[in-house]
């Protein structure tokens, strides 16, 4: 019989759940993961790496479509669905093993089921009906993940109309692709099946791409899309979708006004909702917000004590790196260290894997602004960037917000190539607290794209050198 | 342009004073020569007087403040013709000093005008790292430092929330919501002092377990004894040579003296003693020096300190050329200094830069005490109290006066034969006092 008792249970395997739980043993504590489908969570098997497998094919496709202007000669460019596919599921399947391999060497214990609270540390882990352990927690920490969100008038069926499950492993290329919503989710499909050649619209209810992007970022990514062929609808809704046998009609309003349009296939990424059912929450007295995420303190405590809740399930930004890293303030704040602070959002980064790509850190031009504050901005195209141009990427831009005062920054933005491998430097520089004088200080390689993020503080000063 | 009145720097040591008392308010027309404040140094209380005239536009360093910077802006005199709103773009935060040391911060200024407010900022912030009292580096973020620049906020007072203590931008924030760790005095004027003790402060738990106090805080004046007696103990080399002296013609010759008629003075035996001291000194020249690294510096002339207990603390006011004065104008000269000092009215040139020091505590009964010096004089002579003892003259014993002399002297300048020849030469001038109108 298996031990039963533990320091810590971790309900979910995601990217919160998983690291919470090594770094639980790390510090000594005895540590569970219960996981219902598979370790890694959505963002391995279903989110962000399947995804980014895809988008790398389609990249390498777009530059064999452009070989010429590298003066490679590629005939015939081509690509075949099914292999992009498998190379995508194969990518997951390899680093899902991966993440049991880490917590067995942790020595967390795995059990494979879903987890029920029932209240006083106990937990149920049942599958397939049928019960398959009890448990018993000092401490349970729920990372149960989101899911897609679905409205009753865009009812997804899995097979003209998809959610990021289907779109994640599609049959067949559609010809026309309608995608709902353009937040991180819609914009990457969006991308990726506008670079294979469907005709991509999407529809955006806000009146810009990427609503939560500053918008200047926002607007230059979409014209750099538009450019591409894609379509976008913004400040319209859908408000219905009429299938019809191998296309979807759907009827978009937008000021009042409707009109239709039929599409091979729809992608609805309209947001995600928290997975807060049938896991006990009642039973273990644990609270939900306004919003139906999990109510929770600075360090991840529910309104039940001993019971703890992290990342999509406990409200936006529903980032895996948000998850993780509230795990492990969570745990390290059960392990009574010292020093341990709340999840500042104003450092979560944000990256979207679009063509070109979207990073971002901190307040928007918009949202500082509107805090009264006093700023500076700084700019930096890529077109001024000898790295850039080398790549034969000129398109892009470096934007930050610092405060005039205090020399602080309070936001990076950026669109181009590259740029979500970058923002990790403005997020330490945030982190470690820079003034504008450190970041000038700061000697940058060249030649590197990196250099723009250099340029811009320099800009936002009055002192850019090449530009 | 309003004129900007500076805090003065009324010693040359002075780094920074008291503003004790304004005796004129704004808006009070201000003439050339008239007194506007009262300044508590480090030993004295001092008149600000008006070097211009004009109207007292506004009073920046208000009344009571301790820790005001020389060269601080402390009022703006506004001019004839001049009205209020000239003051609004006077910046009195800087301090005016012209020896302060240059900073890069300048040059970039020069080099980037466009970019003048980032500079600002920089020539802020890009000293070096600060310290704790200790002299320990103290962590924190660069912007939790600018912040603390800003705000005038003293780093070393703060506790660090960030990794390893560090201070970071949220500590400044509470710092500054519970309106705590503001700085007392700008940085740049605190002199860099030679490495104190330990601070031992009230809030030391040793003080608990004593009975009942009451904390009276630090005068300057208090301040300034601590820090340079610390030093002179610390730092000098002291050895002392004893004397017993009789003083009994002396005090015949005193009486005399007095009783004469028409006499306008009243000498002490302390008067005949500075005025032996000084003669000693002026005979054995080489007792009269004071050390340096390079040097020892031998004074041509006597400039004889001589210590006063005042309220609070002690001061010596000096006796210029002490060696060249008669002795009842010595006598008037200290009656005069030493009202001054219990008034607190000494100026800096009374008080400062004798060459030896004489201090007596005779009057208490004290048969002899050592006394430390005074940097950078090279001596300093303790007289006790002259008292009838039994000596032994010619084999037999007998009564007379005698004072014990307790001479220390700072063995860097001044060796056990030279300081010997000293108060042998001193011993002889006070026995046989009519030497000393010689």
């Amino acid at each position: 019989m298996a031990d039963t008792n533990f320091d810590v249970i971790v309900v979910g395997g995601g990217p919160g759940g998983y690291v919470a739980a090594i770094r639980a043993a790390q510090l000594g504590l005895k540590a569970a993961v219960v996981e219902k489908e598979h370790l890694g969570g959505i963002c391995l098997n279903w989110g962000c790496i399947p995804t980014k497998a895809l988008l790398r094919s389609a990249e390498v496709f777009h530059n064999m479509q452009h070989a010429a202007s590298f003066g490679l000669v590629a005939k015939d460019v081509t690509f075949d669905l099914q292999k992009i596919v498998e190379r995508s599921r194969g990518v997951s399947k390899q680093l899902a093993g991966g993440v049991g391999h880490l917590l067995k060497k942790n020595k967390v214990a795995v059990f494979d089921g879903f987890g029920k609270l029932l209240g006083g540390g106990k937990l149920t882990v049942e599958a397939e009906g049928k019960k398959v352990a009890d448990l018993q927690g000092k401490h349970i920490i729920l990372a149960t993940g989101a899911r897609a969100k679905v409205f009753p008038n865009l009812q997804p069926d899995g097979k003209l109309i998809w959610t990021y499950k289907e779109a994640l492993v599609p049959d067949v290329m559609p010809k026309s692709l309608l995608v709902i919503g353009s937040g991180a989710i819609g914009i990457e499909f969006a991308s990726f099946f506008n670079t294979l050649g469907a005709e991509v619209t999407v529809v955006e209810v806000v009146n810009k791409i990427m609503p939560f992007e500053d918008d200047e970022i926002s607007a230059f990514a979409q014209k750099s899309m538009e450019k591409q062929g894609m379509k976008f609808k913004l400040g319209s809704m859908v408000k219905e979708l009429k299938k019809g046998k191998d296309t979807v009609t759907a009827v978009i309003e937008k000021d009042g006004k409707t009109e239709e349009i039929t599409v091979d296939r729809v992608i609805t990424a309209v947001g995600v909702t928290p997975n807060t059912e049938n896991i006990g929450l009642d039973a273990a007295g644990v609270k939900l917000d306004d919003r139906g995420f999990i109510a929770i303190d600075d360090y991840c405590q529910t309104s039940a004590k001993g019971v703890y809740a992290i990342g999509d399930v406990a409200g936006a930004p529903c980032l895996a790196h948000k998850a993780s890293h509230e795990g492990v303030i969570c745990v390290e704040k059960i392990a009574g260290i010292k020093g341990v602070h709340g999840l500042d959002r104003s450092r979560i980064p944000a990256c979207t894997y679009c063509n070109p790509q979207v990073a971002s850190v901190g307040m928007t031009e918009k949202m500082a602004k509107e805090k009264g504050l006093d700023i500076k901005v700084g700019r930096f195209p890529f077109m001024g960037n000898g790295k850039a141009i080398a790549l034969g990427e000129p398109e892009g831009l470096v934007k930050t917000i610092f405060d005039n005062k205090t020399g602080e920054l309070l936001g990076a933005h950026m669109v181009g190539a590259e740029v979500t491998e970058m923002i990790q430097g403005y997020g330490i520089a945030k982190t470690l607290e820079t003034t504008e004088e450190d970041l000038m200080h700061t000697i940058f390689p060249h030649p590197t794209l990196s250099e723009m993020m250099h340029e811009s503080v320099l800009d936002a000063f009055g002192r850019a050198i090449h530009f | 342009m309003p004129i900007e009145i500076l805090m003065p720097a009324l010693s040359p040591t002075m780094t920074e004073g008291k503003l004790a008392k304004w005796l004129k308010s704004e808006g009070d027309t201000v003439e050339a020569g008239d007194v506007l404040a009262e300044i508590e140094t480090d030993k004295a209380t001092m008149e600000v007087e008006a070097v211009d005239e004009g109207t007292l536009g506004k009073i920046v360093v208000s009344e009571g403040s301790d820790g005001v910077a020389v060269n601080s802006v402390i009022a703006l005199l506004l001019e004839e013709g001049e009205d209020k709103s000239a003051l609004d773009d006077v910046d009195t935060s800087k301090s005016k000093s012209p020896e302060k040391p240059k900073e890069s911060g300048d040059e970039a200024d020069k080099a980037a005008p466009k970019s003048g407010k980032s500079e600002d900022n920089k020539e802020k912030s890009s000293s070096s790292s600060p310290q704790t009292k200790n002299g320990d580096r103290i962590f924190a973020s660069p912007l939790a430092r600018r912040m603390a620049s800003q705000e005038d906020l003293d780093l070393s007072k703060l506790e660090g929330s960030g990794p390893r203590g560090r201070i970071v931008k949220r500590d400044i924030e509470k710092a500054l919501a519970d309106g705590v760790g503001k700085a007392e005095a700008p940085q740049q004027q605190k002199s860099a002092a030679p490495t104190p003790a330990p601070a031992v402060t009230p809030d030391d738990p040793i003080f608990s377990m004593m009975p009942e106090f009451e904390a009276v805080p630090n005068s300057g004046m208090r301040k300034t004894i601590a820090k340079r007696l610390t030093q002179a103990a610390r730092d000098i080399p002291h050895f002392n040579l004893q004397v017993d002296v009789e003083i009994d013609k002396l005090l015949a010759f005193r009486k005399e003296l007095n009783g004469r008629e028409g006499a306008d003075y009243k000498i002490s035996v302390n008067d005949f003693i500075v005025k032996a001291t000084a003669l000693a000194l002026k005979h054995v020249p080489d007792c009269n020096v004071a050390f340096t690294d390079e040097a020892i510096l031998k004074f041509k002339k006597v400039d004889m300190a001589v210590a006063v207990a005042v309220e609070g603390g002690l001061i010596t006011p000096i006796l210029k050329d002490a060696g060249s004065k008669g002795l009842a104008t010595l006598s008037n000269e200290m009656k005069e200094l030493a009202a001054k000092a219990r008034d607190g009215k000494l100026k800096p040139e009374e008080y400062q830069g004798g060459t030896f020091t004489v201090s007596n505590l005779g009057m208490f009964g004290v048969k002899s005490f050592n006394s430390i010096i005074n940097p950078p004089q090279g001596g300093i002579l303790s007289v006790g109290a002259g008292e009838q003892r039994p000596v032994v003259k010619d084999g037999s014993l007998a009564m007379a006066t005698v004072v014990t002399l307790t001479l220390a002297v700072d063995h860097r300048c001044i060796d056990g034969s030279v300081g010997a020849a000293f108060i042998k030469e001193l011993k002889s001038l006070i026995e046989d006092p009519i030497t000393l109108m010689l």
